[in-house]
């Protein structure tokens, strides 16, 4: 298998985990944002404690939760590892540099953006993740069957401003990321063809725009029905 | 016009070198850049001291002999070459930053002279067409729609300056490469040996410490001939479908 390492190991080889892996996580926010949409329905959280033991118990699930950790941690890894080998290709700037005349911003900062989004992540894991999973957690009974109450941990934590102003803050970074990122991992799989690169573009611009501003929104309209 | 210049100046590869400013006067705005820079050695040399050493040959801006990152960006703020530049594309009064293009790959031989031999390297792994040579061939035995003609003589008109590596922030050369291998890959003649050519051409580029693709487009952006990002695409194809499918395991 010299041949799959020879490969995964040149700059290309590196630059196709980091599409592959962006593209997995690109998936994972859909699902996320369709499980966390519930928490605004009108139900003091019914569906969503329900949804989430479903997703807790279900193994396939599980399988693809710890992939997905796995691929976060290979997608922060590799963007050191090539960030580096990068660094090293010009160990002398220049003086002068006018690079907004011949790049987009998001494009030549993605591992800040990256590296925020990591922060982001952790903190969301510990408040949230970890609860769940660890934490003393209320209970709640919907017809005989008792739940965790995750629900009310959300809500909770989202009663706090700076909290609520922490999460879209961490969207608008997590929205440039993917207007770069989106189209950017397509162009990295040689997927570029008159045909169909603008459709690509486009529809990574309006995912990038919408689906951030979707999760954004929960903590928002948490934040104004509790207070 | 009157202007000021910050040059770099370096003794040799290993000095640590600096900057250097310049009074120059009586410029015209039709001169080229390498004309201008021309009166300044001429000055230079009036005065006894080293004139300042750039690259440059048919200032035709057919050949990538000249070089130059100007104001932050190569060959200057024209999406031309440095010899087309021209003066009238700066303000009088003006102060120009020229330094030499910065790449580890791409070592300074001298003040904004740089070492670009790391791509004669990268063509020497496989960029060519090992075809015996023999008898002139018919000119229509091998057909080629005009639209594939046009695709690969686009990746050729790459005039191999470095400009792309300059430009990109990761100082990759994958702009180069893939014009490379897309010019061949492209061709029937090509064609042959494009797997081979792709894994051996990316290999010589890594080997030489060129950076990797962000996709940020600053190299097509600045590039002088224009070579378009689709071919960074295409070479990933090339890449990836020939380290899947060649007979060395």
């Amino acid at each position: 298998m010299s041949w799959v390492s020879k490969t995964l190991n040149s700059t290309l080889g590196k630059k196709l985990l980091m599409a592959l892996t962006g593209l997995f996580l690109i998936l994972f926010l859909v699902v996320h944002l369709a499980g966390n949409l519930q928490l605004l329905l009108p139900d003091d959280g019914k569906a969503f404690n329900i949804y989430a033991e479903t997703m807790a118990s279900n193994p396939l699930i599980r399988v693809v939760g710890i992939l997905n950790f796995g691929f976060i941690a290979l997608h922060a890894i590799y963007s050191a590892i090539l960030t580096r080998h990068n660094k090293k290709s010009r160990p002398v700037g220049y003086a002068v540099t006018n690079a907004s005349a011949n790049s987009g911003w998001s494009s030549r900062n993605m591992g800040i953006l990256g590296t925020l989004i990591l922060i982001f992540i952790l903190v969301h894991l510990r408040g949230f993740w970890y609860e769940f999973k660890f934490g003393e957690i209320p209970y709640v009974t919907y017809d005989g069957v008792t739940y965790k109450d995750g629900y009310t941990i959300v809500a909770a934590a989202f009663e706090n401003i700076l909290y609520v102003i922490f999460y879209v803050v961490s969207m608008g970074v997590l929205a440039f990321h993917l207007s770069h990122g989106f189209a950017s991992a397509f162009q990295t799989l040689g997927i570029n063809h008159s045909k169909y690169t603008p459709f690509i573009k486009k529809l990574g611009l309006g995912f990038a725009i919408i689906v951030p501003a979707l999760f954004a929104l929960i903590p928002i309209i948490m934040f104004l029905q509790n207070n | 016009m009157n202007l000021t210049l910050k040059v770099w100046r370096q003794k040799n590869t290993s000095d640590k070198g600096a900057f250097k400013t310049y009074k120059i006067s009586g410029i015209s705005a039709d001169m080229s850049f390498l004309e201008m820079l021309d009166v300044l050695n001429e000055d230079l040399s009036g005065k006894g001291e080293d004139p300042v050493h750039f690259d440059h040959d048919c200032r035709e801006g057919i050949c990538g002999m000249c070089s130059l990152y100007i104001n932050g960006q190569p060959h200057g703020p024209q999406q031309t070459t440095t010899c087309q530049l021209h003066m009238r594309s700066f303000k009088d009064g003006e102060t120009i930053t020229i330094e030499p293009w910065r790449a580890s790959a791409f070592p300074i031989v001298k003040d904004l002279v740089v070492d670009r031999s790391a791509f004669d390297r990268i063509i020497q792994s496989g960029g060519y067409v090992s075809v015996n040579t023999g008898g002139v061939p018919d000119a229509n035995e091998i057909p080629i729609p005009k639209v594939i003609a046009d695709e690969s003589f686009d990746s050729a008109t790459c005039i191999g300056c470095g400009a792309c590596v300059a430009a990109c922030k990761n100082a990759s050369a994958m702009l180069f490469v893939s014009a490379k291998i897309s010019q061949l890959a492209l061709l029937p003649q090509g064609k042959v040996e494009k797997r081979g050519r792709a894994e051996k051409m990316v290999a010589q580029m890594d080997a030489e410490g060129f950076g990797a693709c962000t996709n940020t487009g600053a190299c097509s952006a600045e590039c002088p001939k224009e070579i378009k990002q689709s071919n960074i695409a295409r070479m990933n194809r090339e890449y990836f479908s020939a380290s899947v499918s060649t007979e060395e395991v």
